[in-house]
């Protein structure tokens, strides 16, 4: 089968790769008709994530056509699925309490080693995200193996486009969660930092949650006005000062919540992150965090602080004491997403939510270097890929 | 001096509980405060002596009957046991474990139940004469909502000559991971059904591309 391979930063190629088997009784074959190329593989097309290999399938936003079952997957060949980007087994602890992503069961033993080492406890299984995350081939590519097709892939009833329904897979739960996370209540103002992917789901959640006033922060143009016909307030942050904006107009409280939808490679010259540039090339694992020391500096005393961004390692200059003396609620965490698919398939059904807004273009997977690159080149206009196999 | 929760976690070895105790107040630094209640094997100073001990806990989200029905038929334990070829129950009491050796060969060592507890503990050691002095122990706890508390823990003093060496060797690459992992699997294999794996097993992965 044809599949987009990491081979170091900066170089990723379409290559034929051997077809995935069924390897457990709980696995079926997915033939993949949509994937996307997410934010989140930018920082692995920069490399800046671990434990990412040459060789190695990217791509966790799929969907497709189930090909083969194993013998105890409950889906049947033919059925059409959107696949979490998480693998969760159902049954552990944390599954059954609805934390998915904190499964037990999905990452190999021997790749649970890695996050055991550096985060204290192994982190869940994911779909091509490096080693780390269990070393699991993608989603960009012809054919995947799902593992646990019984408990991850929601089946999409006939004459939906996958364009509907293909972010089921990552971004629109993560938006959710994030704005859940939130505790968005009437009346608030709410401060989404980044209008990527992500953070324009956040916008989109945050108003269907009761928020009041959302407002945007990007230096994008485009991505702006995409948030803005959200209905966002924006704030272009290569124009105006962002602690004192947010201040001025919240009547000098400050944000009820805010939203870091930028993760580990915030853009931007502010001090705090040239000097994280200089760490990030020398030491592995040094995040950028220029946002998320924004989002906490700028919240209200007594706000919420909500991180759906991605971060690998260490944050330096992280204000606790901002966050100690301000009385912060911070939460974040990798997505839940099967706690959420059927309530937000059944909103995409009724047309409460549309995600389709968000892509700017559809390529054919042979193409998928070259969406990589405009993607990460050309922020402004290039919003969402799909790769079509 | 040696406390009864020391005399616990250095029990483990079984037969050599005095000796084991004898060590424990050698190693102990002269202080006044009893000794804390973590488990022996987490003491930054070893308290076992010649003998390499590896535990490690995992809470499984089954109910107690399962778990100790399932190790306590020893046929089962090679499933999730990676260094383990496989375990030949030899009668009601006694099995012989099929160790993996490098260059693809095998060592023998047979062992009886010397205690078994229904849905509480199992313990057993390498019978007279073998090759490799060990013992191990599983304890099962009930944990409530969830599911049991598997501790198991295994004792062995190597032998001398070439064979000790490799032994040694195998066991101590790092045991405790290798421990930890075994658990892990077993626990996956209980909740789950199935171990998890992320590509076909018997071909590292650079080998695939």
């Amino acid at each position: 089968m044809r599949a987009l391979t990491w081979h170091g930063a900066g170089d990723v190629r379409v290559e034929t790769m051997p077809d995935p088997t069924i390897l457990n009784p709980r696995d079926a074959i997915i033939r993949v008709t949509s994937t996307a190329i997410c934010g989140s593989d930018l920082h692995l097309y920069d490399g800046v994530i671990p434990t990412v290999m040459p060789g190695d399938i990217l791509g966790h936003e799929f969907m497709g056509i189930v090909e083969e079952t194993g013998p105890v997957s409950t889906l049947m060949k033919g059925q059409r699925v959107v696949v979490p980007f998480v693998i969760a087994c159902g049954s552990c602890y944390f599954c059954q309490k609805g934390q998915y992503s904190a499964c037990d069961n999905s990452n190999p033993v021997e790749n649970q080693e890695i996050s055991e080492k550096l985060y204290g406890h192994a982190m869940s299984g994911l779909f091509g995200y490096s080693h780390m995350t269990g070393g699991y081939p993608g989603g960009q590519a012809e054919y995947v193996r799902v593992p646990f097709s019984d408990v991850g892939p929601i089946v999409i009833p006939e004459g939906i486009d996958d364009d509907k329904v293909l972010f089921l897979s990552d971004i629109l739960p993560t938006g959710w969660m994030a704005a859940e996370n939130a505790k968005i209540e009437p009346g608030d103002t709410v401060a989404v930092f980044g209008c990527g992917p992500v953070g324009l789901f956040c916008v989109e959640s945050a108003l269907v949650m009761g928020a009041e006033t959302v407002i945007a922060i990007d230096h994008h143009p485009h991505r702006l006005e995409l948030a803005r016909n959200l209905g966002a307030k924006i704030i272009d942050f290569t124009e105006t000062k962002v602690a004192d904006a947010l201040m001025e107009m919240t009547g000098g409280i400050g944000p009820d919540a805010v939203i870091d939808a930028v993760g580990t490679e915030a853009h931007g010259f502010a001090p705090d992150n040239i000097l994280e540039v200089v760490k990030q090339k020398a030491v592995q694992g040094f995040d950028r965090g220029h946002a998320l020391r924004e989002a906490i500096m700028t919240v209200r005393k007594g706000g919420r602080v909500s991180i759906p961004g991605v971060y690998g390692g260490y944050l330096d200059k992280f204000p606790l004491g901002a966050m100690m003396e301000k009385d912060l609620e911070v939460r974040t965490g990798q997505t839940h997403v099967q706690r959420y698919s059927q309530d937000l398939l059944q909103r995409i059904l009724d047309d409460k939510l549309d995600t389709t807004f968000l892509i700017s273009h559809r390529l054919p997977l042979e193409q998928a270097a070259d969406g990589y690159k405009n993607f990460h080149d050309h922020q402004n206009v290039w919003t969402k890929v799909v790769l079509k196999p | 001096m040696a406390s009864t929760k020391s005399a616990i976690a250095a029990g483990i070895a079984l037969g050599a509980g005095a000796m084991a105790l004898g060590l424990i107040s050698a190693a102990r630094p002269h202080r006044d405060l009893p000794p804390d209640d973590a488990p022996g094997r987490t003491a930054k100073l070893g308290r076992f002596g010649q003998y390499e001990v590896v535990g490690h806990a995992v809470t499984i989200n089954k109910p107690l009957h399962e778990l100790y029905a399932f190790w306590r038929d020893f046929d089962n334990l090679a499933a999730f046991m990676e260094n383990i070829e496989k375990v030949q129950p030899t009668g009601e009491t006694r099995a012989i474990w099929t160790i993996k050796a490098p260059a693809g060969q095998t060592v023998d060592v047979e062992t009886e139940i010397v205690a078994d507890r229904q849905d509480e503990l199992i313990a057993w050691r390498s019978v007279e004469g073998s090759d490799i002095d060990t013992e191990g122990r599983v304890k099962f706890r009930d944990a409530g909502a969830r599911g049991t508390i598997v501790e198991a823990i295994v004792a062995y003093k190597p032998p001398a000559g070439a064979v000790g060496k490799w032994i040694a060797k195998l066991f101590q690459r790092e045991p405790n991971i290798q421990g930890r992992q075994e658990l892990k699997r077993l626990k996956m294999l209980m909740e789950t059904g199935e171990i998890a794996i992320a590509r076909p097993k018997d071909k590292p992965p650079e080998e695939q591309h």
